[in-house]
C-alpha cells in the first residue's frame, strides 16, 4: 500500500495522472486570442498569454519563464503568418511539450480560416523590408476575424475536451451575440468617417482599415521594420498635406519622435491606437479593444 | 384527432418562435477568400530551412600575438534546419572559412520525450556557460572574450560529439530552472584529447536559474561543471568550473528601441600536469545599451590566465558600437586594447560586417 501511494504521488507529480477537475490549459501568443478563448471557454479553461498587449508582438524574448508556461499547456493559439517566427520555434522545442507542436491538435494557427490581407503576389525579397511572405499577420484587428477566431477556438476546445463541448458552444454563442451588438455600435460611431484617410506607423492596420472603411495612404516606416529616413519623412509630410489627413496611427510600442515631428509639421493628430487587448488597463477584452480604438479615432477624425 | 394534430403544430410553431427569439443567430460571416496555393510544389514542403550568414572582419593596428588578417571573410555559416519526424528536429551548421568547410554543429533534438526531458545527440557547442554555446554571429562583440580563448580551447571553444539531456523545473518564487547533463567523446580541439578515445570521455553538468525580477528586468544565473582528458598522461584530466550571470533590462513598451544588458562569466580550470598542476582562471564583464532602435553601445573588461601555464595572464578592455541596418545585417566596430602575458600591448580597431540570407532565424536571447 505504501509503495502504491508513493508510486501514485510520483505519477501525479510527473503529470501522468490527470489533475482533479482538470481544466484545459490554453496559452496564446497574443492577449487578444486569450481574451476570445476566455470568452468561449469560461470556467472550463485556464488561459495565459506570452506577449503583453502593449508589447511589439514581433519581438518577444524567449524567456525560460515563458517556456515553462508552454510546457504545461494543452492548447497553443498562434497568429501564424510568421508573426512569431523570431521566438516561438525555439521555445516550442525547449517546452518539451509535443502536444502543442505544429501538426498536433494542441496547436492552433488562427490565421487559417481568417481573412488575411496583404499576401504578396509577386517575388518576395528582403529588399521589401521585414515582409511577411504569407500575408499581413495583424488580421485580428477586424472584428469579423474575431468571430472566425472564436469559432475556430470553440471547435478545437470541443475536440480536445468533448465532455464540455456544449459549454464551449454556449460560450461561443454568447460571445458572438455580444460581438454582433458591439459591431453595430462601432459601425454607427465610425459611419461619419467612412473613407477617412489616415497614415500609419507600421503596416499593422489593413484589416482594421477595411472593417472601418478607412483609407491608409502611407506608412511612416518606409518598409516594414525600417525606421523612417529624412527623405521618406518628407514624402509622408507631403502625402498628409496633399490629402488633408487628420490622423497618424501609431502603436504604443513604437518610438513617437517621428510621428510627433510629422504631426507638428502638418497639424495632423498622433493617435495611439492599441492593436491588442491589455494595451491599457481599460482594454480588458476583445470588445473593449475596439471601443477604445474607435473612440480614439473619432476623437482625432472629429477634431476633438 | 384533428384538434390534437392542430395543437401539436401550434406548440411546435410557438416553441420554434421562442427559440428564434431567444437565440437569434449571429449574422453569417462571409468566408475568407481562399489562400493562394503555396509556391514551389509539394516537392519543397519537406526541405529544410536554409540560411547563410557571412561574417567579414577587418582589423587595423598592430598585434603580433593574435595576428588577424587586415581583411577577411572570417566565416560563412550555412544552416539547415527541419523537423525530422514527430519525435525530433535536426539542425546542421556548416562553417566555411579559408581552411575549408567544417561541420560546426549537427544534432538531433528529441522534442517529444516523456517527463519533460529534452535530449540532443550529435555534434554540438557544449552548454558550458552562457557564451560557449553561442555561434560567433550572435555574440555582442566581433571577437571572443579571453577566458573562452584561453581556457576553453581557443576561438572555437568547446565543441563535443555526444549527447545531452535536460529538464526544466519550476522552483518556488517563480524561478525557472534547467538542469543539463552531457557526455561527449574525449576530443575537443585545444581542450581535451586522448589516445583512448572510447574509454576517456568528457562530461558536463549545468544548472541554470532564471527569474523575472520585475516585468522589465530579469536575471539569469548559471553554474557549469565539466571535465575530460587533457592527454598529457594516460590519467591526466582538465576540470572546469564556471559561473555566469546575465542581467537584462528591457521595458516591454519600448523593447524595440531601449534596452540594456550586463553579463559576466568566470571560469576556473584545473589542468593535471606531470610537471605541476595548473590552476588557471579567467573572467569578463560586459555591458551594452541600446540607445536607438538600431544602435547599441557597449564595453567589456576581460582577463584570463593561460590554461597550460597559470602564471601567464592576458588582459583586455574594449568599447563596441553596433548598428543594425535591418534584422538581417549588422555593422560593428570595436576598439580594444589587449595586454598579453608576453609583454605586448596591442591597440586595435576591429570592423565587422555580418549579413544573413535565407530563412528567418530566431532572435537571440
Amino acid at each position: 500500500m505504501k509503495k502504491l501511494c508513493i508510486a501514485l504521488a510520483l505519477l501525479t507529480l510527473s503529470g501522468i495522472v490527470p489533475r482533479a477537475e482538470a481544466k484545459v490549459r490554453v496559452i496564446s501568443t497574443l492577449q487578444d486570442f486569450a481574451s476570445i478563448a476566455q470568452a468561449v471557454g469560461g470556467d472550463k479553461i485556464e488561459v495565459d498569454s506570452l506577449a503583453k498587449g502593449y508589447q511589439d508582438p514581433h519581438f518577444v524574448d524567449a524567456k525560460p519563464s515563458l517556456i515553462l508556461k508552454l510546457s504545461k499547456a494543452d492548447l497553443l493559439l498562434v497568429a501564424g503568418l510568421e508573426l512569431e517566427i523570431g521566438y516561438l520555434p525555439p521555445m516550442l522545442d525547449q517546452s518539451r511539450n509535443a502536444k502543442i507542436h505544429p501538426g498536433n491538435p494542441g496547436y492552433l494557427d488562427l490565421s487559417q480560416g481568417c481573412e488575411v490581407l496583404g499576401r504578396p503576389t509577386g517575388t518576395v525579397t528582403r529588399a521589401m523590408g521585414d515582409v511577411h511572405p504569407f500575408g499581413n499577420p495583424h488580421y485580428w484587428t477586424d472584428p469579423e476575424n474575431g468571430r472566425r477566431i472564436a469559432r475556430a477556438i470553440a471547435a478545437r476546445l470541443a475536440q480536445l475536451d468533448a465532455a464540455n463541448a456544449a459549454a464551449y458552444q454556449s460560450g461561443l454563442a454568447s460571445f458572438e451575440a455580444k460581438l454582433t451588438d458591439k459591431e453595430k455600435q462601432w459601425a454607427s460611431k465610425m459611419t461619419p468617417y467612412a473613407g477617412a484617410k489616415v497614415v500609419t506607423f507600421h503596416d499593422s492596420w489593413p484589416n482594421f482599415a477595411k472593417a472601418f472603411k478607412l483609407e491608409v495612404m502611407g506608412h511612416i516606416e518606409p518598409k516594414p521594420g525600417i525606421p523612417p529616413s529624412p527623405t521618406h519623412t518628407l514624402e509622408i509630410i507631403n502625402v498628409i498635406q496633399q490629402n488633408k489627413i487628420k490622423a497618424i496611427l501609431v502603436e504604443p510600442y513604437f518610438d513617437q519622435k517621428a510621428p510627433k515631428f510629422i504631426a507638428e509639421k502638418t497639424g495632423a493628430h498622433v493617435v495611439v491606437l492599441y492593436p491588442s487587448v491589455g494595451g491599457t488597463p481599460q482594454i480588458t477584452d476583445y470588445l473593449t479593444l475596439f471601443d477604445a480604438d474607435t473612440d480614439a479615432l473619432v476623437g482625432a477624425l472629429g477634431g476633438n | 384527432m384533428q384538434k390534437t394534430w392542430l395543437l401539436g403544430v401550434a406548440l411546435c410553431a410557438c416553441s420554434a418562435g421562442l427559440a428564434l427569439a431567444q437565440d437569434t443567430p449571429p449574422p453569417e460571416t462571409p468566408p475568407p477568400p481562399e489562400a493562394p496555393a503555396a509556391t514551389g510544389g509539394a516537392g519543397t514542403y519537406f526541405n529544410p530551412s536554409i540560411a547563410v550568414i557571412g561574417n567579414f572582419l577587418g582589423v587595423a593596428g598592430n598585434n603580433d600575438t593574435e595576428n588577424l588578417p587586415a581583411a577577411s571573410l572570417r566565416e560563412s555559416e550555412v544552416s539547415f534546419q527541419a523537423v525530422v519526424d514527430p519525435y525530433g528536429r535536426g539542425d546542421f551548421f556548416v562553417s566555411v572559412g579559408k581552411d575549408g568547410a567544417e561541420l560546426e554543429e549537427g544534432f538531433l533534438t528529441f522534442t517529444a520525450l516523456p517527463w519533460g526531458l529534452l535530449a540532443k545527440i550529435g555534434r554540438m557547442r557544449v552548454p558550458f556557460g552562457k557564451i560557449n554555446p553561442l555561434h560567433g554571429h550572435v555574440l555582442p562583440w566581433p571577437d571572443e572574450p579571453l577566458p573562452m580563448v584561453n581556457l576553453l580551447g581557443g576561438e572555437e571553444g568547446w565543441v563535443g560529439d555526444g549527447g545531452s539531456i535536460g529538464k526544466l523545473f519550476a522552483l518556488p518564487a517563480d524561478i525557472a530552472s534547467e538542469a543539463t547533463l552531457a557526455v561527449f567523446n574525449g576530443e575537443s580541439d585545444g581542450l581535451f584529447t586522448t589516445p583512448e578515445t572510447r574509454r576517456e570521455v568528457a562530461y558536463l553538468g549545468r544548472l541554470r536559474f532564471f527569474r523575472d525580477l520585475v516585468e522589465s528586468t530579469n536575471l539569469d544565473l548559471g553554474f557549469s561543471y565539466g571535465g575530460g582528458p587533457n592527454g598529457l598522461t594516460d590519467t591526466s584530466d582538465t576540470t572546469l568550473h564556471g559561473v555566469d550571470a546575465t542581467l537584462r533590462w528591457k521595458p516591454l513598451r519600448t523593447a524595440t528601441f531601449r534596452s540594456a544588458m550586463v553579463r559576466a562569466e568566470a571560469i576556473w580550470s584545473r589542468r593535471d600536469d606531470p610537471l605541476a598542476t595548473q590552476d588557471a582562471n579567467g573572467w569578463f564583464v560586459s555591458a551594452e545599451y541600446q540607445f536607438l532602435k538600431r544602435w547599441f553601445a557597449g564595453a567589456r573588461y576581460e582577463r584570463s590566465d593561460h590554461a597550460d601555464d597559470a602564471s601567464l595572464q592576458d588582459r583586455g578592455i574594449a568599447a563596441v558600437l553596433t548598428f543594425w541596418p535591418s534584422e538581417f545585417s549588422q555593422l560593428r566596430t570595436e576598439a580594444r586594447r589587449r595586454s598579453y602575458a608576453n609583454g605586448e600591448t596591442a591597440d586595435e580597431i576591429l570592423f565587422q560586417v555580418q549579413f544573413a540570407i535565407g530563412a528567418h532565424g530566431a532572435h537571440p536571447f
